[in-house]
């Protein structure tokens, strides 16, 4: 189970890393050496991306990287094929992230059948609420799968709770408001949001939405589980190229 | 939350988590606007007062006669001011926006009817105001871009995906999960998640309880069919509101574009391309590829070209409550042109949509049937698509001297 092993990870290591990428950005290839960096270089569990035209949650960089992904052809069964492969090739778990149309058009059973036989070991869904999303939970389930559910800063902690009885694995926190990639206040009001995710679940945390250096990391050690690095990676690789991802990883700890 | 905002299969609340209670609120507030009975009366007065409500329903004597069939009558919602139904929209969440007291307003636009309106609103209300359009959008339709800006909106081109509706409407709601506790996105039309298509179609239904009161002044008796363009169906479901427990047919013709065949169109009701899926919030028929990405659509009317539908009306389609047609860019420049030189009627390029398939159909129906077409819009505000759309050459000779003038 994912929990299980995040849960001994966290005995060996204070914080654990979560890094994310768009599938096909900049190039299939390109992608899978991104990985295999970023695995190198120590990252516990990674969420791999697959491209949405409309991507909401998503603020201009991961946007873009969405488009231009899917700009040269990349397609849902590309992806599923890269997951399978970054899941036999590499030892940690895999999560792949989209947004619902995705899993809907593929169909929600279908999908997480084929996810599961790929090895990845669970979803995140940003524009998927619990509300909406039973068959999603139910086959989830059915292929011992982690929903990954999330909670932001407004969620009032009624909501937390309910969440949290359909979460597995461990609960995505978002630090702030706004899209993926802005600037985040790493202050005292990050720990009185974070005190109340502790109050609302027993689940390992991890915290994403504007963790970009270490002495993001460095805060967030002891306070969550997980660190979640996104839009910062792909900033590293457009400015200094593909070979510069594992240093960059590697300088987080 | 459960099950909530659903018209059998279609709608619901697709939000990411950090904009849930903001819907919450926004739900909340509605609920309790909609229980108050003077909200109704203050708002009949704003639309009454700045709108010039109600809004004629005109005989069309010169169409009538020259198609023989059915009697042919026209709810002129281009003659609220901005010149669209927009405004009925935008006036009701303006009174939303002081109930829940919030200060800036956001909105995306198509054609930019929307987005002037809301302009409208923000100036006449007090509120700060930024306007999402795609920049395909600002070439086409430029005056309203200078319109916004001198109403004191803040106007921001969207370059991203196709630069069209669906990516203003995507940015919005970027802005929107940044900005919750100051600002609301008014949302223009009965899309998106609950409970906007619900919202945008309890302000809008004033049309079609002003053109079932009118009919019956007029004739004393209820039309046979009644049309409206559909480009997210709120000028569609303002009308249809109206009759929706009379035994008047609802007809909604989408924009045809190139002709279905050719794959350049944006129907999604109509045509078979189309299929139901889930983006922007909610469920509904879109026009997308069979891994769920979201096509190119094309139409002569900017504020048609949409991959979307109100699930309201993909809702009527499956239980038959509405039929649905389409038609080309070519059929509706036909209509317009015949609307404008035997009535001196200016519909929209949207509008003019239902004009020509009530067109189509008028000429086989009985004198006795009465059919009502929804003038969403006026179109002489969109000279410059219009002419473009004409190819007219004195136009063209003119702007080459009004630009040659500025180049000196």
């Amino acid at each position: 189970m994912l929990e299980t092993y995040i849960r001994d990870r966290r005995k060996k290591k204070d914080i654990l890393l979560m890094t994310h990428i768009v599938i096909g950005y900049p190039s299939l290839e390109a992608s899978f050496d991104i990985v295999r960096a970023m695995v190198s270089a120590g990252v516990d569990l990674m969420e791999l991306q697959i491209p949405f035209s409309e991507p909401i949650a998503d603020g201009p960089v991961i946007l873009k990287a969405n488009q231009a992904s899917l700009a040269h052809g990349t397609s849902v069964k590309d992806c599923l094929r890269f997951a399978e492969k970054a899941a036999s090739t590499f030892d940690i778990p895999f999560l792949l992230m989209t947004y619902y149309n995705i899993l809907y058009k593929f169909g929600v059973a279908a999908f997480a059948q084929e996810i599961a036989r790929c090895k990845v070991r669970g979803a995140i869904v940003p524009d998927l609420p619990h509300e909406e999303g039973k068959d999603y939970l139910q086959s989830m389930a059915k292929n011992t799968l982690a929903p990954i559910f999330i909670y932001s800063p407004t969620s009032p902690e009624s909501r937390m709770q309910e969440i949290a009885t359909h979460a597995q694995g461990f609960i995505y926190c978002v630090a702030r408001k706004g899209v993926t990639g802005q600037q985040t206040d790493f202050s005292l009001h990050l720990q009185a949001y974070l005190d109340r995710c502790r109050r609302a679940t027993p689940l390992p945390l991890a915290l994403g939405f504007g963790v970009k250096d270490k002495s993001d990391i460095d805060y967030l050690r002891g306070k969550v589980d997980i660190a979640v690095i996104g839009t910062q990676t792909i900033r590293v690789m457009e400015e200094q190229g593909t070979d510069a991802v594992a240093a960059f990883i590697e300088s987080l700890r | 939350m459960h099950r909530r905002g659903y018209y059998t299969q279609f709608g619901g609340a697709y939000l990411p988590e950090i904009l849930v209670a903001t819907f919450e609120a926004l739900e909340a507030a509605f609920d309790q606007a909609k229980a108050d009975p003077d909200f109704w009366q203050t708002y009949l007065k704003v639309m009454t007062d700045y709108s010039g409500r109600p809004t004629p329903l005109t005989h069309a004597a010169n169409l009538t006669r020259h198609f023989g069939g059915a009697k042919i009558y026209i709810k002129r919602e281009d003659l609220n001011h901005t010149g669209a139904h927009k405004a009925n929209n935008v006036m009701g969440q303006g009174l939303l926006v002081q109930r829940m007291g919030k200060t800036r307003v956001i909105a995306e636009t198509g054609a930019g009817q929307h987005g002037v309106a809301t302009a409208t609103m923000a100036a006449r209300m007090g509120f700060e105001c930024t306007i999402y359009m795609g920049e395909v959008d600002v070439e086409r339709q430029r005056p309203n871009v200078f319109w916004m800006e001198r109403l004191g909106a803040t106007v921001v081109p969207v370059r991203d995906g196709t630069r069209t509706l669906k990516d203003a409407i995507n940015e919005a709601f970027r802005d929107w999960v940044g900005n919750m506790d100051t600002t609301h996105y008014v949302l223009g039309t009965a899309c998106g998640p609950h409970p906007f298509p619900e919202m945008v179609t309890y302000f809008q239904s004033i049309i079609g309880q002003e053109a079932r009161r009118q009919i019956l002044a007029q004739e004393g008796r209820l039309p046979s069919r009644v049309y409206a363009c559909v480009g997210g169906g709120s000028n569609a479901m303002g009308l249809f509101s109206g009759f929706l427990d009379d035994p008047v047919e609802l007809v909604g013709v989408e924009a045809g574009g190139k002709g279905l065949k050719s794959g350049r169109h944006a129907s999604r009701l109509k045509a078979s391309d189309a299929s139901i899926g889930v983006a922007q919030g909610y469920k509904t028929y879109f026009l997308q590829n069979d891994d769920g990405q979201m096509r190119e659509t094309h139409s002569i009317a900017a504020g048609l070209d949409y991959i979307g539908v109100s699930p309201i009306l993909a809702h009527f389609k499956e239980n038959g409550r509405a039929r649905f047609e389409a038609a080309t860019d070519e059929e509706v420049i036909a209509a317009m042109s015949l609307t404008m030189t035997r009535e001196g009627l200016i519909p929209a390029l949207e509008s003019a949509h239902a004009f020509a398939q009530a067109f189509k159909e008028a000429p086989a129906m009985s004198p006795e049937d009465i059919l009502i077409i929804n003038q969403s819009g006026r179109g002489d505000k969109d000279i410059f698509t219009v002419a473009d759309a004409f190819g007219d050459p004195a136009w063209q000779a003119f702007i080459r001297k009004k630009a040659a003038q500025y180049g000196a």
